[in-house]
């Protein structure tokens, strides 16, 4: 919050002359039929994305030569607001002359960054955002009818906010690199979630599959754990703590010893543990097949061996009861 | 020329009460002090007073704070409740409308965070509530009823007396947002069987922050706003004096000009609605004897309202839409989808208000001017493309 913040309908001030423009006076309206593109030796394509039910939704023509890919023409038809069709005009502009793989990397941060009348100005306001993302999504579904391939398929599905096209994976790395426990801490090095806000957090714009305060809480339990196993790793088992020399111990029976027990149909449970002057005994129970096994004695000894190796002593003895 | 048509939403101040606000500004006393100046803006409020408890139908035992906008009125009596339910009261539950104005909706989610519970009623196709829909509604541990006089939106009437009987007869307080009511209906508060009235001068020809909340004697109500003893310790804050002059004037003249509204700007507005339904694809709601005899609500198929307020501003005429995807919902027009809309069309709607200063040219040049803008919006609009996918 501040003083902006406070002038509630500053939003309307905010649109470049590109955008008012292309508003007023849209370049690339109108629709090609099959007989043109017959006339004019293309292909003609014709792709929709979103709806009229959802309050935007655009249709991009493409006439595309069949021999080299090239989108020769492209027109528009839209139902939105100003920057819904600003933002259609720009990006059927920016697909002639392309091929179809050229186009696929046209994203809704080129087309605003198109429509910007000063490069550090922002053509329209954060919150507006939202209204250009169809100009990705209708382009790879024009895309895919072209190809004849799924749309699904050529999608980056990883998108986690739409407005900036940053991807889930970059989040993470973000939240990792930096330590980020808030968006306010994570969007000092991305632009995730300061547009529309939608992915924000559940309550916004539109709803989401998943939202950077669950990615952000995510990573950071994953981080917590993996501190805790590097902890447990780097610590000398002999200078750990009788709780800490357990979970450890625990966590190689889990990770190691009972999947391979598991592959002959046998377990084993922990059952306690002792410290016996400076040796750390560990007894155990068979369960399933070990507990009839003939070779439980050179298991056992196998499972001591596996115990002192991970934790890199030679203290650890296993007792089976 | 320019051409306001959002009246639902402000008005113009009048100039005769703009000339009464300056001339008021004088009279900048404190009303609690013993000297001359306390005397003089005394006098200034209880001449204000004169005017405006009349001109609510208001009986002089009942209480019309001087507030700064419905927005706070309503917010005062939500509070009321929700204070009372916080401190132990089992009077958990309000009975509200899906039309009702944020001022409402908002608080009332509130009151929802902290244990209440809210009840909405849907309107029927003339943007009404269901008279059996509130009895079903009401429950032992019912609190209030809130309903508006009429949306902003739809310019649908609610049945407020009968509301106010229902009310009555099962002993429930009950509130209702005037804030569309003054300067479009004759008004008795008493009559209508409220005990809360809320309303904004700004809305009736009248300066912004200043408004009133009518309490009925005897209905609980909670200060929201401590400070001095001003408005018998139900509000503190020094009284905006010059603002309270200019609303009683701006109410006089609002009841002054009442049949005008019944007779030239119904008159206006209905040449504008059957110009509107000259055009393919437009459509209009809720039947003109159940409406405000100023608003027209309109949806244009293919059209998105924002994208239509865009070139209707490019010509200078100035209207309001019910959705816009800059607001916290992208949904379209709640109202238009109570009224039956498909959600498309729900994102079409336009909502002209005119007032007692809308002229007929004005409305001639609207007239003139809205075929052309759908025509270029048509021709932007998928719903009219011919070429659809392969």
């Amino acid at each position: 919050m501040g003083r902006n913040d406070l002038i509630t309908g500053n939003v309307w001030e905010q649109y470049s002359n590109k955008v008012i423009e292309r508003m007023n006076n849209p370049k690339f309206l109108g629709e090609f039929s099959e007989e043109e593109a017959k006339k004019r030796g293309a292909k003609l394509v014709v792709a929709d994305f979103g709806s009229e039910a959802c309050g935007d939704s655009v249709r991009l023509y493409w006439l595309v030569d069949p021999k080299t890919d090239k989108i020769i023409d492209a027109r528009f038809k839209s139902f939105g607001c100003g920057t819904a069709i600003a933002s259609s005009d720009m990006m059927t502009e920016l697909t002639i002359g392309k091929t179809v793989d050229e186009a696929m990397k046209i994203t809704n941060l080129d087309v605003e960054k198109a429509l910007r009348d000063e490069p550090d100005k922002p053509a329209f306001p954060p919150q507006k955002m939202h209204c250009s993302v169809m100009a990705y999504d209708v382009i790879i579904e024009a895309a895919a009818k072209y190809k004849g391939e799924d749309a699904k398929k050529l999608k980056n599905s990883e998108i986690v906010c739409e407005c900036a096209r940053v991807t889930r994976g970059e989040i993470e790395e973000i939240v990792r690199k930096h330590n980020v426990k808030t968006i306010e801490e994570l969007q000092k090095y991305t632009d995730a979630g300061t547009y529309c806000k939608s992915c924000v957090a559940p309550g916004g714009h539109e709803e989401r599959d998943v939202y950077l305060v669950d990615i952000i809480k995510e990573v950071q339990e994953e981080m917590k754990k993996e501190k805790f196993e590097k902890g447990a790793e780097s610590q000398k088992f002999e200078d750990m703590s009788l709780v800490k020399k357990i979970k450890a111990v625990e966590e190689i029976l889990d990770k190691k010893i009972k999947p391979a027990l598991a592959m002959d149909g046998g377990s084993l449970e922990l059952i306690d543990v002792k410290e016996n002057g400076d040796k750390f005994e560990v007894y155990v129970r068979y369960l399933g097949a070990c507990a009839s096994c003939a070779s439980g004695m050179m298991t056992l000894m196998g499972i001591e061996d596996e115990l002192n190796r991970s934790l890199n002593t030679d203290k650890i003895k296993v007792i089976q009861i | 020329m320019k051409v306001y048509l959002d009246n639902n939403s402000t008005t113009p101040m009048d100039e005769k009460v703009k000339k009464i606000y300056c001339q008021s500004s004088d009279i900048f006393g404190n009303v609690n002090v013993i000297y001359d100046l306390g005397i003089e803006a005394r006098k200034a409020m209880n001449k204000a007073y004169d005017i405006i408890y009349p001109g609510i139908g208001a009986s002089d035992e009942d209480d019309i704070l001087i507030t700064s906008s419905t927005t706070e009125g309503n917010n005062a009596v939500i509070k009321t409740f929700l204070d009372a339910y916080l401190k132990g009261s089992d009077k958990k539950h309000i009975i509200t409308t899906i039309a009702e104005h944020s001022s409402i909706k908002a608080p009332c989610a509130y009151a929802k965070t902290l244990g209440m519970e809210v009840t909405y009623l849907y309107t029927d196709e003339n943007g009404r509530i269901k008279l059996d829909e509130l009895v079903d509604a009401i429950r032992d541990d019912t609190a209030l009823i809130s309903v508006l006089f009429a949306s902003n939106e739809s310019g649908a009437i609610q049945p407020i007396k009968e509301i106010g009987e229902i009310a009555k007869k099962y002993n429930i307080p009950f509130h209702c947002d005037g804030a569309q009511a003054i300067g479009k209906s004759k008004l008795n508060v008493r009559e209508l069987g409220v005990d809360y009235f809320t309303f904004s001068a700004h809305k009736f020809h009248g300066p912004k922050g200043i408004g009133g909340l009518y309490i009925k004697k005897g209905a609980p109500f909670l200060n929201l706003i401590h400070g001095g003893n001003q408005m018998g310790g139900k509000r503190g804050g020094s009284v905006y004096l010059n603002g309270m002059v200019a609303m009683a004037e701006a109410l006089r003249l609002a009841n002054e000009h009442l049949d005008e509204m019944y007779t030239k700007v119904a008159k206006l507005r209905d040449k504008l609605e059957d110009a509107i339904l000259q055009i393919p694809d437009t459509k209009t709601y809720v039947d003109k004897k159940q409406r405000l005899p100023n608003s027209v609500i309109a949806s244009f198929r293919g059209i998105e309202g924002e994208a239509m307020l865009w070139d209707l501003n490019l010509n200078k005429i100035y209207a309001a839409t019910g959705s816009s995807c800059s607001s916290e919902r992208l949904e379209g027009s709640e109202v238009l989808e109570a009224l039956g809309e498909d959600p498309e069309i729900a994102h079409t709607g336009i909502i002209f208000s005119l007032s007692r200063f809308t002229t007929e040219e004005e409305i001639d040049y609207v007239i003139e001017k809205l075929p052309k803008i759908v025509e270029r919006l048509r021709s932007i609009s998928m719903t009219y493309a011919k070429v659809k996918p392969n």
